[in-house]
């Protein structure tokens, strides 16, 4: 317990004091995992949508891929991140491994599916005849889309949280294609790991403290917005 | 007075599923400022024509034309679509105010913010909802949500409005008013609508035309009048009558008249039919008259009528300003009654009375021609 309230005591210390290392990994983690969550949600929503509207031989099966992606192992990422960036790899002339630019990467990975899978789930929610009214209205096919994807807005606020908690959690593809370098790709989970190795609990705690408390203050915006939209 | 000109027009519309035909209709051509209904019992097809004619169905076979334009062809789909408006069931409103979901056609048509702003006044003004415009539209009652739903749909100015079943879901307080300002706007408007209903009395109030289906098939188009009171086959007959429908045999023939054998007894007609043909009796319950008191060895009663028959109430049930009576004559009939009447004739079921009806009252249908039945002994 000593350990526990040591790490409570010195996170309200390293936060009130602003301490310039913990405040920069806490703006990486940040900027990482939104860039991802912002990527993946500009990739996977119109994937998810197209995959919810239309009918195509061998739908069942990329359908089954999404929700296979939702729970992609981290590590698996990492692997295949690391390979496709390794300097021999097939994109190892873009110097891109152990850069935050690869962590970027990889969580966009991670995330995709995820929000892919819940704009799946949210458009397939949606009455099957609205998409015949929005046609009926004098739609075009991008409008359709467009306010289908406005009417599953709520849902969809569901798949932000989902995509971002995903990423920014993770730790596996971080420190295999970050390689948690002091000042250039250390995030919080991978500082975390490492001072946790070391056997420095305290700090580990500390970070842990900050990234639950980063989590949720997004995750509050988020449901704020959901709540107050949502049907009275 | 020469009927209008078409404005849609759909030719061998086909839909077929599981090799079994949904829709099989050679020809249908809605005519401007005409209210044309599609009735029918569920799972007739009339969804699935409204859905064709908008173009909207897929897959389909067949072509539609607007305005004598192929659709598709030399009338792209898109500026079908905008020259048509739809309104179906379930109200389908989008989740925002009342009055952007009234806007939302305009916006589409990306209409200046002007143009749509007087035009979202002016809809829910004409159904009545302008008190409602600021509210959103998933706290509307049903009422409320499907006057939305029309406002939205005929904000567009549209060419043709497609209803498909409009007032279904409603309650009948909703529902009458709702019917009122449909009618009051159709009238005003002159907007050419193609109305789904399985709603008799609902076709009948609205429509200058009715078109009869069954299984994908239009049966019959013509008349209100025409339909109701001359079906073209049984199925028609089956369906507008909520009253009898009898399969017989004519037996003789008279000199303004012919007696159909149906069952046991003998019905008395009004027609020219030969000896052997085979028909059908369609007789409206509302021309079926009940009176108490058979005569001394309980067979038929004297009365005026032509057609006068011993009968024992099997059923009463009470069908809002009336009675539906369901009889046992040796052949099942079907009568209506006031409920004043039935107090006054202490109808109750079980009991023993005479049901008569005119010769001329029987609309007959012709089901092709078979031997005569052998004289029978009793």
């Amino acid at each position: 317990m000593e350990l526990i309230f040591e790490g409570i005591r010195k996170a309200l210390w390293l936060l009130a004091t602003l301490d310039p290392e913990v405040m920069g990994i806490t703006l990486l983690s940040l900027k990482v995992s939104g860039v991802a969550t912002l990527v993946s949600l500009v990739t996977g929503i119109p994937v998810g949508a197209a995959l919810a509207l239309s009918r195509f031989p061998g739908r069942q099966i990329a359908v089954g891929l999404v929700n296979t992606g939702m729970g992609l192992p981290p590590v698996v990422v990492g692997l295949f991140i690391s390979i496709l960036l390794w300097r021999n790899g097939p994109l190892g002339f873009l110097g891109m491994l152990y850069t935050p630019a690869a962590m970027i990467i990889a969580q966009t990975v991670i995330a995709a599916p995820i929000v892919m899978g819940i704009t799946l789930a949210a458009m397939q929610q949606l009455p099957k005849k609205l998409r015949l009214q929005i046609l009926a209205l004098g739609a075009t096919r991008l409008q359709v889309v467009w306010i289908l994807i406005r009417e599953a807005r709520l849902p969809l606020l569901a798949a932000v949280m989902a995509g971002f908690g995903g990423v920014i959690s993770e730790v596996g593809a971080s420190i295999m294609v970050g390689g948690n370098i002091k000042g250039y790709s250390r995030v919080l989970t991978t500082a975390t790991v490492m001072e946790t190795s070391r056997g420095n609990f305290a700090t580990a705690i500390a970070l842990g403290i900050i990234l639950l408390l980063l989590v949720y203050a997004v995750n509050l915006v988020l449901t704020h917005v959901q709540q107050r939209e949502r049907p009275q | 007075m020469r009927p209008a000109a078409p404005i849609i027009a759909g030719e061998s519309l086909r839909i077929v599923r599981g090799g079994a035909f949904i829709l099989d209709v050679p020809y249908l051509e809605v005519r401007e400022g005409e209210v044309l209904s599609l009735i029918g019992p569920n799972g007739s097809g009339k969804t699935s024509l409204l859905l064709t004619l908008a173009h909207l169905a897929t897959p389909f076979e067949g072509v539609v034309f607007f305005a004598g334009r192929r659709v598709g062809a030399d009338c792209p789909v898109l500026e079908y679509r905008r020259a048509l408006a739809m309104a179906f069931q379930e109200p389908l409103l989008f989740d925002t105010s009342v009055s952007e979901n009234v806007a939302s056609g305009l916006r589409i048509r990306g209409l200046k913010r002007s143009v749509i702003s007087d035009r979202v006044a002016e809809y829910l003004d004409l159904f009545g909802i302008s008190h409602l415009r600021n509210r959103s539209a998933r706290s509307l009652s049903g009422g409320e949500a499907q006057r939305t739903n029309l406002a939205r749909a005929f904000a567009t100015k549209p060419r043709a409005i497609f209803l498909d079943e409009p007032f279904a879901s409603l309650d009948p307080g909703s529902r009458e008013p709702l019917i009122d300002d449909i009618q009051r706007v159709l009238e005003k408007t002159k907007t050419t609508t193609l109305l789904v209903t399985h709603d008799l009395m609902e076709a009948l109030r609205l429509s200058d035309r009715i078109a009869v289906m069954g299984r994908g098939r239009i049966h019959q188009i013509d008349t209100p009048d025409e339909v109701m009171n001359r079906p073209v086959d049984e199925t028609v007959a089956a369906f507008v009558s909520a009253g009898t429908v009898l399969a017989g045999l004519v037996i003789e023939k008279r000199r303004d008249t012919f007696v159909v054998a149906v069952n046991s007894e003998e019905i008395e007609s009004a027609g020219a039919f030969g000896v052997g043909e085979s028909v059908g009796l369609y007789i409206r319950p509302e021309n079926v008259t009940l009176s108490i008191g058979l005569n001394a060895v309980g067979q038929k009663r004297v009365t005026g009528a032509r057609n006068v028959f011993p009968a024992t109430i099997v059923r009463i049930m009470p069908l809002g300003f009336y009675e539906k009576v369901l009889l046992d004559c040796g052949f099942p009939l079907v009568s209506y009654v006031t409920h004043q009447s039935r107090k006054a004739l202490e109808l109750r079921e079980g009991q023993r009375v005479s049901a008569s009806f005119e010769a001329t009252a029987i609309h007959v249908i012709a089901r092709g021609r078979r031997e005569p039945p052998e004289p029978s002994s009793c």
